[in-house]
Order: C-alpha cells, then structure tokens, then sequence
C-alpha cells in the first residue's frame, strides 16, 4: 500500500509526502547529532595543540583527532546529505519517496553504522585517523561500521534517483528538473563513485583486520582510499553549491544567469574531480609526474574551474535579482541591502567568500606536482580542507537548517537574536582556525601531531619559530569562538524543535521564501539586471589573489634545497 | 520562477550566455592552461621535482642494505640516543630507514653537493618532513623511493614525521646535519 499522504506547506507552497518529511527530519536531527559530538572533540584537538594550553596526553589526543575527523567529515555532513538529497527530489518536484522502507533502513544502517565506528574509536584501540592507512589497524568492528554506514548511505541514494524515476513517470514536474535538484542529482551520481571506491579498499581491509586477507599494499590502498575521501568533498561541494543556489532562489527569488552555465559547471564535477584523487599521492613513491600532471591539470583544474563558474554565476544571480527587484546604484547596493541579519541569508554568503577565498585558492595551490613538497602532511592541509568543509560546506548547511525548521517542523526558531549572531560567530571562528593552521603549516609544523615541542623525546628536539606557537595559540582562541558558534546551532535547532513557537498550519507572519523575479523585472532598464558588476568587481579581486598567491608559492619553492 | 523550479525554457541549453558570464569563464580557463603548463615548465627549468624511481622492497632487505650503508660510513656516534652519524662520499648513495619511532642513522652531508636518498618504511607509513627547508615526502613500506637532494645551506635540520604512525607518532625525530 503506497503511502500518497500529502501536505502542502502554508508558507512556501512545497509539497510533503509524509514518509519523505519524516525521513529528511530523521537524518537532519542525526546530522545535529553527530556535529555536535564530532565539534566537542574538535574543541579538545584545538586546546591540546595550543601548547601553552596541552589539554589531553597523546593517547586521549589520537583517539580524540580521530572521532572528530568521523563524526564531522563524515557522519554530520553524510546525514545531512542524505536529508539535502530527499529535500531536492521528492519535495522540489512535488512526488513521493520512492520505497520509504529501503529508506528507513538505510537510515537505520547509518546510525547503526556510525554508533558502531563511535564506540571503536571511544574505547581507544582504533585511534587510526579517519584515513586508517593500513598497515596501521583498527578494531575490525571501526571498518565494519564504517562499512555498514555507507551501504545505508548508498540506499539513500537510490531512493533519491528511485523518487528522480517516479516523478517523472507520475508527471509531477513539467520540463528539466530545477537547477538544485540538478545539482543534487550530480552530487548523488559522485556519491555512487565515491561509496564503491570506499567499498573497494575498506572491504578488503575489513578481511584483512579479522586475518582473512594477507596483506593490503600500502600504495595501493592510499590510491583506491583516496578515490573515496577525495570524491567525497566532491559530493560536498556539488551538495553546498545546490544549496547555495537553493538559498538565492529562498532569500531573493533569484535564478541562474543562464541554465546552460550553471548546469554545465555541474556536469564538470562528474567528469572532472573523482580522478583528481592523485593530488593526494603528489609527494608518493612509486606514482609517475606524469600522471600526477595529468590529474591534476586536466582533471582537477576542469573541475576548479566549475568552482570558479559557481563562484561567480551564485553571487551574480543574487545581484541580477536584486538589481531586477530596483537596488541598481552603484556597484554594491545590491550586496549592501541583502538581509545580513537572516542567517540563512548569512551563512551562506560566509560560506560562499570562506570556500573561494581560503579553501579554494590554497587548494589548487597545493595541489601543483610540486608545490605540495613544501606543504604535504602539514597542518596547512587541514587548514585548507576546514575552510572547504567546515567553512563552506558545513555553514551552508547550517544555513539551510534555519530556513528548514519552521518548514518542516513548523516550529519557530528560538533565541532569534542568538540566531543572528550565529554565522557570523561560526564564520570567523572557523577562518580563524584555517588561517592560523595553515600559517602554522607553512612554517612546518606536522599535522596529526600532539607535541610539537618534542618534550618526550629524549632531547632529541627541533625549535619550530616562535610564530608556529603563536600561530597554534591563535587557533585555539578561534576554535573556542568556532566552538560557541557551533554549540549555538546545535542548540538553537534543538531548541526549537523541543521548545519553539508552534506555527499550526497558519501561515507566518513573515513570508519565508521570496517571490520569484519575474521575466518582465528581469526585463525592465533593457535586461541591465544580468550586466553584474559587482560580482565582476568582486570575482576580479579573488583572481587577483590567487595569481600573486600561487607565484609566491612558486617563489617559497625556489628557494629550498634542490630536488631531484 | 527560481531554481527551486524547472527552467522556463524546455531547451535550456539553447539559451544565449551573459556576457559576464563568458568573460569569466574565459579567464578562467586561461588561467587553468597556465596552471598546467606551470608544472611541466618546473620540471625543465626547476630545481625542485621530486624523482619518482621506486623499487618494491621488504623491511629486512631495505634494513639491510641500511646497515650495510651505515657500517661503511658511519664517522661517529652523537646525540642523546647515541646515534651513527653517516658521511657518505659526495654525490653517493644515502639511505634513512624510518620505523616506530626513529629516523635512522643521523646523515652528515656536505652543502651544495647532490646525493642519491633511498627511503622506506620498516613497518607502518610515515613522513619525511625535512625542517626548516620544508621537503616533505611520503614513506610507504615496502616500497624504497629513489630521489635526489641538494643541500643549499649549512646547519642542522630536523626529520619530523608527519604522517600519523600510533601512538608514539611525536616521539619520531631525527637530524640531517649539513656541513660546508
């Protein structure tokens, strides 16, 4: 007996079926969950690098390091992904989830998957980083829920292109699909890649830690691994980039430049990004420079540049709507009249600046055959990637989740002036952490590491500058005002679910979703909306950053010992 | 309509590009072929391109051929764990071994003058992290990886590991020291 209960919300109009809204509710709230675990052991990381500080001993440190890279990177983003995923099928298009039951147990499978890994890691025999390089092992059970955890996620994805099938056989959308859910589809298409490449090396070292399989190839292992860890920020970046888009058409009605732009920059992160996983294996023995050229210009550069396109085509269709709806003077009015006190609004405009500025350049500097000599496995690598995933990703969709609450739960969100504060918290703290971890990584310091000052060592010492500890001192400040901001979501949402204003089935006060811009505002002043010269003046100033700071690179390389 | 909804036009991919938009994408993969052409030119032009001959190997033959290594050269004894220090002939052969939880043996080696390094791993994956000339490279167990490295100043560096080895990972340290 299908299930054909549908609601339809009072403020948007969007369509919910009911095993679907109590489906993206499920994983959303385990999402909360697993991020606010995962940030408490972020914050002991943190306070123990700050030497000054050397929170815990090093055992509690690993084990520490380890479930927070988990929990963070990837049971809180995963879960929500998976909310993201069911959001952008069967409620954009207005169908039914496709086969709730599969649904329910692969969410089931999740949680039992990720309590599972938790427990492993919380006993302290698995502290092996979240890359578990073999031939260091874990318990047999970490891999298995590991294991477990992604078979659940890989159902979800098929529901998701099981709900993509039933909407257009059932008619529930006329034409192509809008451009989130299309860019939802790319990031479940990555996701397939991404899970079967992690099924192809963590099934193997699963038999392999039981004493089923011999040996597991330590090279082999970082090429197939990578495959899985690289291709999964690529889902990340195609899920956060939806949802900036998601969050343009919520706050300003605003649509792509062009269709055939945004789409195509999609498709890119298909074609482009999974082979790039070699960027990881710059500095490996045993892999040839001209396969690590070869992936890292053609591949990954075609999937930089899909980046780029979303870099600019995001921030100008919220300058083309909001010079179509009149704020037309000068370069700015359009950025300056934006609702900087929505959070929505907020956070993903943070999340924009944060992941182009200071992931996304680092990122494709380091990611130069040789450049990555001076950086590799140093704390400049987690600097980057917590401006990509925390910064971009994460605060994204900690935007989305303000807009979802009153929506889905149809509860108003509490502590509203907290709320307000929030991304911006949130945001600073987090480019405080990447921008120190990668000033401490550029003089040297080693990631992963519980003391840089070698006090165990038996005199055998090395004397980073005294930068470096200035550097890690500033990053446990900016991890505790990260940490607080972090905290302040969890609480909010969780507040709001258990103790907000309920909304009953009357519509808001005020409207949450804007308008669509119509073709004839588009129109109006002769099309002019589309001419963008902010987002042009705004995109020249990233260029130019890039530029100087990838030369200088190429500098710092120079001047090193000779390589050969 | 937004793009929580289906594009109005059906055949979106006839839709004219902005020109904003075509300038951009312009730049932008302009800029990708430079990126790329700067690694190739590096390798012709450059000092610093990490070689990529790698031999399979096993932990006791790559610590034997180490041993063997440090017994032919070793000048001294030092330090707080009374480590050989090697002074291999300029332009030879150098071989560091890394295990849980040492850089092994200390190298003496001669500024300005090239050597042939042979690393691996005898157990778990580790990191070269040469500081502070910031090399950092990638130790794979049975895998021996063959490259060159010219010393530009003189002094005393340190080997950091800085791929995560258990829990005595902090403990691995070791020194290059470079001489005039």
């Amino acid at each position: 007996m299908i299930n054909n209960n549908f609601r339809t919300c009072p403020d948007t109009g969007l369509k919910f079926h009911e095993p679907a809204e109590k489906l993206i509710k499920a994983n959303a709230v385990a999402a909360v969950v697993f991020l606010l675990t995962g940030g408490l052991f972020g914050l002991l990381v943190g306070l123990t690098r700050w030497q000054a500080v050397h929170l815990l001993a090093a055992d509690d440190f690993y084990m520490a390091l380890t479930a927070h890279g988990i929990n963070v990177l990837i049971f809180w983003i995963i879960f929500f992904e998976i909310a993201v995923l069911y959001f952008c099928s069967s409620v954009l298009l207005g169908c039914r989830l496709a086969t709730p039951k599969w649904a329910w147990t692969g969410f089931l499978l999740m949680v039992a998957g990720a309590i599972m890994n938790n427990v492993m890691v919380l006993q302290g025999g698995s502290s092996v980083m979240m890359t578990s390089y073999v031939p260091l092992e874990a318990h047999p059970l970490f891999y298995l829920g590991l294991i477990l955890f992604a078979v659940g996620a890989l159902i979800g994805c098929f529901v998701f292109f099981g709900t993509l099938v039933i909407a257009k056989a059932e008619k529930t959308y006329e034409g192509s699909l809008p451009l989130v859910t299309f860019g939802a589809v790319t990031a479940a298409i990555i996701a397939v890649f991404t899970i079967v490449s992690g099924a192809i090396i963590l099934l193997p070292t699963f038999l392999w830690s039981v004493g089923l399989v011999g040996e597991i190839d330590a090279l082999a292992y970082r090429l197939i691994w990578w495959a899985f860890g690289h291709s999964s920020q690529q889902i990340n970046v195609a899920a956060h980039v939806s949802v900036w888009y998601a969050i343009a058409a919520i706050v300003f009605g605003a649509r792509p430049l062009s269709e055939k732009v945004s789409r195509t920059a999609f498709l890119m992160y298909i074609l482009f990004l999974q082979i790039a996983s070699a960027h990881h294996l710059l500095v490996d023995p045993g892999v040839s420079s001209n396969f690590k050229m070869f992936n890292t210009s053609y591949a990954m550069y075609l999937a930089v540049m899909a980046s780029m396109v979303h870099g600019l085509t995001v921030p100008g269709s919220i300058e083309a709507a909001q010079r179509a709806r009149g704020h037309r003077a000068g370069l700015f009015t359009w950025l300056r009249k934006a609702p900087w006190g929505n959070p929505t609004f907020s956070g993903m405009f943070i999340s924009l600046v944060g992941f182009g500025f200071l992931g996304g350049i680092t990122g494709v500097v380091m990611g130069a055959e040789q450049i990555n000599i001076l950086v590799h496995n140093t704390l400049y690598v987690p600097g980057h990637f917590h401006a990509t995933v925390v910064l971009g990703t994460t605060l994204a969709f900690m935007a989305l989740t303000y807009w979802l609450v009153p929506i889905l739960f149809r509860r108003e969100i509490i502590w509203k002036g907290l709320a307000r504060w929030q991304p911006y918290l949130f945001g600073l703290g987090m480019a405080g952490v990447s921008l120190f971890l990668m000033g401490a990584g550029t003089l040297g310091v080693p990631r992963r590491h519980w003391d840089i000052g070698f006090a165990a060592t038996g005199g055998v010492t090395h004397e980073f500058p005294a930068a470096a500890y200035t550097m890690l001192a500033l990053n446990g400040m900016s991890v505790i005002v990260a940490v607080i901001g972090g905290a302040a979501f969890c609480l909010i949402i969780v507040g709001s679910l258990l103790f907000g204003k309920k909304l009953g089935e009357e519509p808001m006060a005020q409207p949450c979703i804007a308008k669509p811009v119509t073709e004839e505002e588009y129109a109006a002043d002769g099309g002019s909306a589309f001419a963008i010269p902010g987002t042009l003046a705004l995109t020249a100033v990233f260029f130019v950053s890039f530029a100087l700071y990838y030369f200088i690179n190429w500098k710092y390389l120079a001047e090193t010992w000779g390589i050969g | 309509m937004s793009s929580l909804s289906p594009p109005i036009k059906k055949l979106w991919w006839n839709e004219p590009i902005h020109k904003s938009e075509l300038m951009w994408i312009t730049l932008v993969f302009v800029w990708g072929l430079i990126m790329t052409f700067m690694m190739p030119y590096w390798h012709v032009v450059g000092k610093q391109n990490l070689g990529t001959e790698t031999y399979k190997t096993t932990p006791k033959a790559f610590q034997a051929s180490t041993e063997a290594f440090v017994e032919q050269y070793t000048v001294r004894n030092e330090g707080p764990r009374n480590f050989p220090v090697v002074a291999p002939p300029v332009g030879g052969d150098v071989y560091m071994l890394a295990r849980l939880w040492d850089w092994w043996p200390i190298l003496e080696l001669k500024k300005g003058e090239t050597y042939r390094f042979h690393l691996s791993s005898l157990d778990w994956q580790h990191g070269f992290s040469l500081q502070p000339a910031n090399i950092n490279i990638q130790v794979v167990p049975n895998y021996e990886h063959v490259f060159t490295l010219t010393p530009n100043a003189a002094g005393e560096y340190s080997v950091i590991c800085n791929e995560y080895c258990g829990l005595g990972h902090h403990l691995m340290i070791g020194k290059i020291l470079v001489v005039e």
